[in-house]
């Protein structure tokens, strides 16, 4: 078992190794930052002056032709709860509480079309992609419905068409990229009646936003939200009110997806290349060993074959030896004895006539 | 069923059959309701918990514990451990039935199962770790059915395509290897792009390692738990050199188990040391992470430990059921359980009755395959037309 154990320790060993490697690659890489593609769209949401009215949602809902909702929009009852996107309804607008007491913050939700998508690096068939228009958009003809898509976005925004048995989608925010593609302004931003959204270039907008935070650095807090969030968004946001008491993690790190990943991916390559010559190596010292022992067997076979031959011959020998003797000291005897019987009989004839028998010719 | 009805020659109507001939009705009734109605009708599925038992019991869970085929195989074939050779063949069917149960619950819980092919034959989605399974799982369950079928082979007595295959265990074994290294780690991979949802205690730079030595242990595990059952109902299938042979792989495996285990804890405690989250471990958190490190890997280590070293196979067969349990755990833990925690508990994930009762159909059917199969080919015994070794 010894060493059996060794070459298990061994094995794990160099896997450790391969991974430790590109574990430090990933972070070697995380000091870049992606840029996005040049020119790419996005909008900005200035939380400050969201006024909670819906329009948008209604606005998104008709140029999605998603279906009617239980409530209407101007229903303002539907923001007594914090909602999330869902199969039927790609933006939600929230209320919360304002820090100080005063007036509550509305807040927009819906996908924030990153620069590198967590969700598009998670998809196993490329049914999400970036466009360069900024969009991360979805091509339901290639969705198997696995939804890692949804495990993957740090942002809860893609929802799933659970009810549907035949052909189930992915439903999220589209950036309205058909709108897009006919110079089209996105639903939503077209339609806010207080410019709370924004569209432009990314570039564009966070120099406007910026411009925005040191303009009146008393109305809002010195972070573009977006700008480095999970490696960047397309959707960038403006708040006075902390991001924490919004509902907007602050914990999600700059490291875009595909780093996160880029590790174990890196990793094929070295396993399929690697374990082959390893296992094979394995393999032909355990084939090796199990010759030598082989052999040695065979020749220990041998040695105490003719050890025991030699034995054999030895008490053979001593055996003869010891028959031979034996033979003699019966012959002597026999000799002895007949010897003695004869002289006896000579005692006894003495007087009578010579008898029949050997006789002493001395 | 019909099958079943023959294998016990006497009764129709025993406990096993009327039980598992319950299940796979119901299976049966929610099969109907999943594929007309949709994901929705039978599970708790929802648009923050995208993946329940389906994906965590049943394809984690089933993938780690199938493990045991490649790991058999590959003590036997390429680190030259004969002695396990009778152990090789019933690791490659529970393997091959693992995999095969892993696929058949996929096309449950996909959304359109009919395109699953589309990752390997239409559109690559490279950048995805998924991708890396399905292609990993696609050509390993490929190789384990080639594995497998010198079994049926013989059983059918196809004797050159047999020999020809049998020729190319080396290769096969290497294949097997390899692949398994891939996804099996690559299945730990699927959440490391997820930290924000992940509890740090369970989300880990070194996921893919953990998952990959984990599934060693756990395919060890299951190779001794699955032991003690067959040894228990299908004793009489079972030739002289499985039963010779038996204790030995039970107690050579324990004692290899009880060292990874050992080793894997210590890994465990180092990811936490290099990210610094020791102070999670006073948490709520905290004391069920080490419910799962201290009673489920090092607790069933040192029994395992035990075992071997007082040549226990009792023990080694209750350490296995610790260890067992304990992968189960890791897995729940790390895909539904501590996925998701720092939601509001209103809004997390628990699996509905149906969705259990599919999972325990599926098990069934392997079940009741496995059975079938160890009953009717030379799993259990060699075929004596086929004595010599390998
Ligand atoms: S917010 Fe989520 S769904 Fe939208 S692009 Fe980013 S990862 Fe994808
Ligand atoms: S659910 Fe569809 S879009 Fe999402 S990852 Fe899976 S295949 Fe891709």
């Amino acid at each position: 078992m010894g060493i059996t154990r060794r070459k298990f320790l061994g094995w794990m060993g160099a896997a450790i190794g391969a991974t430790t490697i590109s574990g430090q690659k990933t972070q070697a890489a995380t000091t870049k930052q992606f840029e996005g593609h040049p020119g790419s769209g996005g909008v900005l949401h200035d939380i400050t002056r969201c006024i909670g009215c819906r329009k948008c949602e209604e606005a998104c809902n008709k140029v999605n032709q998603l279906p009617a909702p239980e409530k209407p929009f101007d229903d303002l009852t539907m923001l007594d709860n914090v909602r999330r996107t869902d199969d039927k309804t790609y933006t939600v607008v929230n209320r919360f509480p304002n820090d100080s007491g005063t007036s509550p913050v509305y807040v927009k939700k819906q996908c924030n079309h990153c620069l590198e998508p967590a969700c598009a690096s998670a998809c196993f068939v490329k049914a999400l992609k970036k466009h360069k228009t900024g969009a991360v958009v979805y091509d339901a003809s290639l969705c198997v419905g696995c939804r890692y898509c949804m495990v993957a976005c740090p942002f809860n925004i893609p929802a799933y068409e659970y009810n549907s048995a035949f052909s189930p989608r992915i439903m999220k925010c589209t950036m309205c990229q058909p709108r897009l593609e006919k110079g089209l302004l996105p639903g939503c931003v077209e339609s806010c009646p207080k410019e709370a959204l924004t569209f432009g270039t990314r570039k564009q907008l966070l120099k406007i936003a910026k411009q925005r935070i040191q303009k009146y650095p008393k109305r809002y807090i010195d972070h573009v939200y977006g700008e480095y969030e999970m490696g960047g968004t397309g959707w960038l946001y403006l708040t006075g009110t902390s991001f924490a008491q919004i509902g907007m993690r602050e914990d999600l790190g700059n490291i875009s997806a595909p780093q996160l990943t880029a590790g174990p991916l890196s990793d094929v390559p070295i396993v399929v290349g690697l374990w082959p010559v390893l296992l094979t190596g394995i393999y032909a010292i355990s084939r090796r060993k199990e010759k030598i022992a082989k052999e040695e067997q065979n020749e220990a076979v041998a040695a105490t074959l003719s050890a025991a031959n030699e034995e054999m011959e030895k008490k053979l020998a001593e055996l003869k030896d010891k028959m031979e003797q034996q033979k003699e000291a019966a012959i002597n005897l026999e000799i002895k004895k007949a010897l003695k019987e004869a002289a006896d009989q000579a005692k006894e004839d003495d007087g009578n006539a010579p008898a029949d028998g050997p006789k002493e010719e001395k | 069923m019909s099958e079943e009805t023959t294998l016990t020659d006497k009764k129709i109507f025993t406990p096993f059959n009327i039980i598992c001939g319950i299940i796979i009705v119901v299976g049966l009734i929610l099969t109907i309701l999943r594929f007309t109605k949709g994901l929705g009708a039978v599970t708790n599925l929802d648009h923050n918990n995208p993946w329940g038992i389906w994906i965590g019991f049943d394809l984690l869970c089933g993938v780690a514990l199938a493990a045991g085929g490649f790991v058999t195989s590959a003590a036997c074939y390429i680190f030259g451990l004969k002695r396990f050779h009778s152990a090789v063949r019933p690791a490659i069917l529970t393997a091959f039935l693992g995999y095969a149960m892993v696929v058949l619950a996929l096309n449950y819980d996909v959304g359109r199962p009919w395109r699953l092919p589309y990752p390997i034959f239409y559109s690559q989605g490279t950048t995805s770790l998924l991708f890396e399974v399905g292609l990993c799982v696609f050509l390993y369950i490929s190789v384990l059915f080639v594995e497998y079928s010198p079994a049926a082979l013989e059983w059918l007595g196809f004797k050159k395509i047999r020999n020809l295959i049998v020729r190319m265990t080396l290769v096969l074994t290497i294949f097997g290897v390899i692949l398994s290294t891939l996804h099996q780690s690559s299945l730990g991979a699927l959440f490391m792009i997820a930290p924000s949802k992940l509890h740090p205690l369970w989300y880990s730079e070194y996921l893919p390692i953990y998952f990959f030595i984990s599934s060693i242990f756990a395919g060890l595990s299951m190779v001794i738990f699955e032991g003690s059952l067959a040894h228990r109902f299908l004793h009489h299938k079972m030739d002289e050199t499985h039963l010779a042979e038996s204790t030995g792989v039970a107690l050579g495996f324990a004692k290899a188990a009880s060292f990874l285990m050992m080793g894997y804890a210590g890994i465990k405690l180092i990811g936490i040391a290099i990210d610094n989250h020791w102070h999670y471990l006073a948490t709520s958190w905290g004391q069920w992470y080490l419910l799962e490190i201290i009673g489920f890997v090092m607790l069933p280590a040192y029994l395992y430990a035990l075992a071997a070293r007082e040549k226990n196979l009792i023990l080694a067969r209750w350490a296995s059921v610790v260890a067992v349990l304990g992968i189960v755990l890791n897995r729940l833990n790390i895909s539904v359980i501590a996925f998701n925690w720092n939601l509001p508990s209103a809004q997390r994930y628990f699996p509905s009755w149906m969705e259990i009762a599919t999972s325990i159909f599926i098990i069934t059917i392997g079940v009741v395959a496995y059975r079938f199969i160890a009953t009717y080919m030379p799993i259990l015994y060699k075929h004596p037309d086929y004595q010599e070794h390998q």
